[in-house]
């Protein structure tokens, strides 16, 4: 601990900073110009100066400060270590991207006034910097509550519509839900001292029993907000409803604070790790990732589509949480803090990747309207620059090298395959089987960018009016190229990011990646004899070979190509509603996992002259979970009811019974 | 000055007093008698107070039966009275719960008073102590009355019943509230009065009748 929390005291002014903006929007509320040109990117320059603090503070010891503000006996306790530094950096990084994007994006007439939107904005911005650097429970719920409260706000921007208002209800419910999980799990960490500060948790000495249940209960709140299965319905819901800045900062940026949120509580504040609880999580992880990655496969609205890749992603951030704790449980140093390395690698990653997609789905929205997949396609000629920049991002996220998505499940899956040393008998069979399974995740994940991409930017349109569509404006090409550069570098040198993610794992896991970092071009997590990847040799190989290939090509058959329309099957009236549909793309995967399912299908009978095909894909979990909970609360409520007789001399009864119970309980 | 004996005896007769004017109120179907009752029972309040301060010498004690007998044994009968005219309710009765059984409960509520109030009356050493079981009692045969009554200046009177069975609790138990807060009730009371004489009306001028049986579709079915 240092003399003077600069760092501390700067990242609590910009957070004061973003509230400033959100509150200057009331000087103009009804001025878009005002808001998107004056404020937004003011706010992206704040986000450039938090990466830049989080940089710093990545590599200084922890800071901690008390502000005189708060409860009387417990002020607000702020700490700013490697943990908080890493989510700052994500956060700052991200949200710079997002507000050049903003800019751009929001224009008058839609939905709530700008001024309105402007502060919710960065009131959700400032409460998660705060969540990242909050000291004691109090403030965290505090700045939790606020974070979900200013989403919500946001996700029903469009509020006049009933089908918002509805997402936005699932969305606030399950928030609540993960918040009274919190709650549980903040009494229970304070471990009979009645002390709220993590200070004191940390030194809190739990039983095996109530350290058990504040991971689970921490589990259930933080996975509430980062959708883990069953927990994860408000997230279709909530994307297509939200617009497109605001569902790139709660998938992107929202998501990966939930994660922050567990791997605080388990490594930081639990002063036990058990290995079951990372069995679990990582169970669960690769159960949601799966889930997620198929249902992704078959939705036909891109905006839902991605809100299910999310889930994916968080599954294997979870899955990378679990077997942190499982090394860190079997005392494996080094491959804990490869896991480490390995998970909040993937938590930058999809940050970057997934903000780039939603606000390019953003642009495609305000360009042609549509949000259907069916009835988009071919925008690659209409709108270059965020087809070009949405391939980054769709590679990105599908895992291809040398982009970003590939270093982090690439570093997984290495730690994966180590999990056969581990000195538990059922566990070192059973764990190898994840490996494969997360391999078939990332390979479905591709399937799905595939179709994603492949959709919307290339073949013919499907709709004539899409070839109104116009490309986006200037801001909002600065916002998409900021995010794609950062997918980019975090794909092409990883050692140095590496390097500075080890300053995490020495604070929370006692271990270091240190010694095998030394190239800055060679990625060798354990042993450069046993695995090892260079994107840099690896993408100037790509370059060449594609360089030869494209020479070679013009060299040998220039001149030499003859143009010719292609056979159309002997069917002469070939529409571009022929091409291959996003249901039919998403056909097989529907077929081969069908028990994920509930579907309702509707075909059409031979002799109808004008058929119909519907099929509906829906969510088990609706029916088998929420639904009878539904139903148990409107019967529990409808008991309650019976009280309501709605006869003064009843109402008078209860309250005469009430004086005459308190009295003979005086008695 | 008489003795304390005597006037303890006195005291408790007024408290005995006011406990069968309870039960008679209870068993009372015809508006106006109970208007009557209701008076009666403030006097008993008023001669019991004197009592009260008489024997100890508490000056303030006189005020506050001054206050009484304006209010609950002269004014507010007054008011009720005029009330029942107007409204020309005075020759509706209504049709009590079954009488025993509601006699019954309001036994058991004296001895369940009764119980409730010996350790307390334990603890007090002024001279009305033997009567705080009875105050209590007044009070809840009061609400009692409100709970099994259906008419709208009925629910007024158990109101303005209950009140007396807590002034006589404070008589009985601390020689009487503060002044001030002896006045502030009394305000309350008179306003209250006025405020529901005004419901009176309106109820009246929107279903026809003073029944309250009019108003309970409060519940949505």
């Amino acid at each position: 601990m240092t003399g003077h929390p600069t760092d501390l005291i700067s990242v609590t002014a910009l957070a004061c900073g973003w509230l400033a903006i959100g509150l200057l929007g009331f000087i103009r509320p009804r001025s878009t110009g005002w808001v998107a040109h004056g404020l937004f990117p003011l706010g992206a320059v704040l986000g450039i100066a938090v990466t830049a603090l989080a940089l710093v503070a990545l590599v200084q010891p922890a800071e901690t400060l008390i502000l005189p503000l708060g409860l009387p006996d417990l002020h607000f306790q702020l700490r700013l270590d490697a943990l908080s530094a890493v989510f700052l950096l994500l956060i700052g990084a991200t949200a710079a991207g997002i507000s050049i994007f903003s800019a751009g994006y929001f224009r008058s007439g839609e939905g709530a006034a700008p001024g309105l939107l402007c502060l919710q904005y960065h009131l959700f911005l400032a409460s998660m910097v705060v969540v990242v650097i909050a000291d004691d429970a109090y403030l965290f719920m505090v700045a939790w509550e606020t974070m979900a409260l200013s989403s919500y706000f946001l996700v029903t921007t469009q509020h006049r519509l009933p089908e918002i208002r509805r997402a936005g209800f699932i969305y606030l419910l399950i928030a609540h839900l993960g918040a009274i999980g919190l709650l549980l799990c903040f009494g229970v960490m304070q471990g009979g001292n009645w002390q709220f500060t993590f200070e004191a948790m940390r030194a809190a000495q739990l039983t095996p029993v109530w350290a058990s249940a504040a991971f689970f209960l921490a589990l259930l709140g933080f996975g509430a907000k980062a959708g883990l299965v069953p927990l994860h319905v408000w997230l279709p819901e909530a994307h297509p409803a939200a617009p497109s800045p605001v569902s790139a900062l709660m998938s992107g940026v929202m998501l990966e604070i939930a994660v922050y949120g567990v791997l605080r509580i388990t490594f930081d504040l639990l002063h036990m790790q058990l290995w079951w609880w990372g069995l679990v999580t990582l169970g669960l992880g690769l159960f949601t990732s799966l889930f997620g990655v198929v249902f992704a496969a078959v939705q036909t609205d891109m905006k839902r589509l991605l809100a299910y890749s999310s889930i994916e992603n968080i599954g294997i951030i979870f899955l990378g949480v679990g077997l942190t704790v499982i090394f860190h449980a079997f005392h494996m140093p080094l491959l804990a803090a490869l896991a480490l390395a390995a998970t909040l690698y993937h938590c930058l990653n999809h940050a970057f990747s997934k903000s780039l997609l939603f606000l390019s789905t953003g642009s495609v929205l305000h360009a042609t309207r549509e949000r259907s997949l069916g009835k988009l396609g071919g925008l690659i000629h209409r709108m270059p620059w965020v087809a070009w920049l949405a391939l980054v991002g769709t590679l990105a996220i599908a895992g291809l090298p040398p982009l970003n998505g590939f270093v982090s499940e690439w570093l997984l899956l290495q730690a994966f395959l180590f999990t056969p040393d581990l000195p538990h008998s059922y566990i070192n069979m059973l764990l190898p089987m994840g490996a494969a399974a997360l391999a078939l995740v990332a390979a479905l994940a591709a399937y799905v960018m595939v179709k994603f991409y492949g959709v919307i930017f290339l073949g013919q349109p499907r709709e004539s009016s899409l070839s109104e569509a116009q490309d986006c404006g200037r801001l909002e090409r600065i916002g998409l190229l900021w995010l794609a550069a950062g997918c980019v570098l975090l794909g092409i040198f990883p050692v140095p990011l590496l390097a500075l993610l080890n300053g995490v794992s020495r604070e929370l896991l006692g271990a270091s990646l240190g010694s095998q970092l030394q190239h800055w071009w060679l990625l060798a997590p354990i042993a450069p004899e046993r695995a090892s990847y260079s994107p840099v040799v690896f993408m100037l190989s790509t370059v060449v070979l594609v360089a030869v290939v494209v020479l070679g090509v013009r060299l040998f058959y220039h001149g030499r190509v003859r143009k010719a329309s292609p056979w159309g099957c002997g069917f002469p009236l070939l529409t571009p509603r022929m091409q291959d549909t996003a249901e039919g793309f998403g056909q097989p995967i529907r077929q081969i996992f069908e028990p994920l399912f509930r579907m309702r299908r509707e075909l059409p009978s031979p002799f109808d002259t004008s058929p119909h095909y519907r099929v509906q894909v829906e969510d088990h979990f609706w029916y088998t979970l929420y639904m009878p909970i539904a139903g148990w609360v409107r019967r529990i409520s409808s008991l309650a009811s019976e009280v309501q007789q709605g006869r003064i001399s009843v109402y008078l009864l209860y309250s005469f019974l009430t004086l005459v119970a308190l009295l003979a309980f005086a008695l | 000055m008489p003795t304390l004996a005597f006037s303890s005896q006195l005291i408790n007769l007024c408290a005995a007093l006011l406990l069968l004017l309870s039960f008679a109120m209870l068993s009372q179907r015809r508006v106006l008698t109970l208007v009557d009752l209701f008076a009666m029972q403030g006097g008993t309040l008023f001669v019991s107070i004197i009592v009260v301060a008489w024997s100890t010498g508490q000056p303030h004690l006189y005020y506050s039966a001054a206050l009484t007998l304006i209010l609950k044994v002269i004014l507010l009968p007054l008011i009720l009275h005029r009330l029942i005219r107007r409204l020309g309710a005075q020759w509706e009765s209504e049709t009590l719960l079954n009488t025993p059984i509601t006699m019954l409960a309001g036994l058991l509520l004296v001895i369940f008073a009764f119980t409730l109030a010996q350790p307390i009356s334990q603890l007090a050493n002024t001279v009305a102590r033997g009567t705080l079981g009875i105050a209590l009692a007044v009070v809840m045969l009061a609400f009692l009355m409100m709970i099994t009554r259906r008419k709208a200046v009925t629910q007024v009177i158990g109101f303005l019943a209950m009140e007396n069975g807590l002034f006589f609790a404070a008589t009985s138990a601390t020689y009487g509230m503060p002044m001030v807060v002896e006045l502030g009730v009394a305000l309350d009371v008179l306003v209250s009065m006025v405020i529901l004489g005004i419901f009176f009306f309106h109820i009246r001028e929107q279903f026809d009748s003073l029944d309250l049986h009019n108003m309970e579709s409060l519940k949505e079915d």
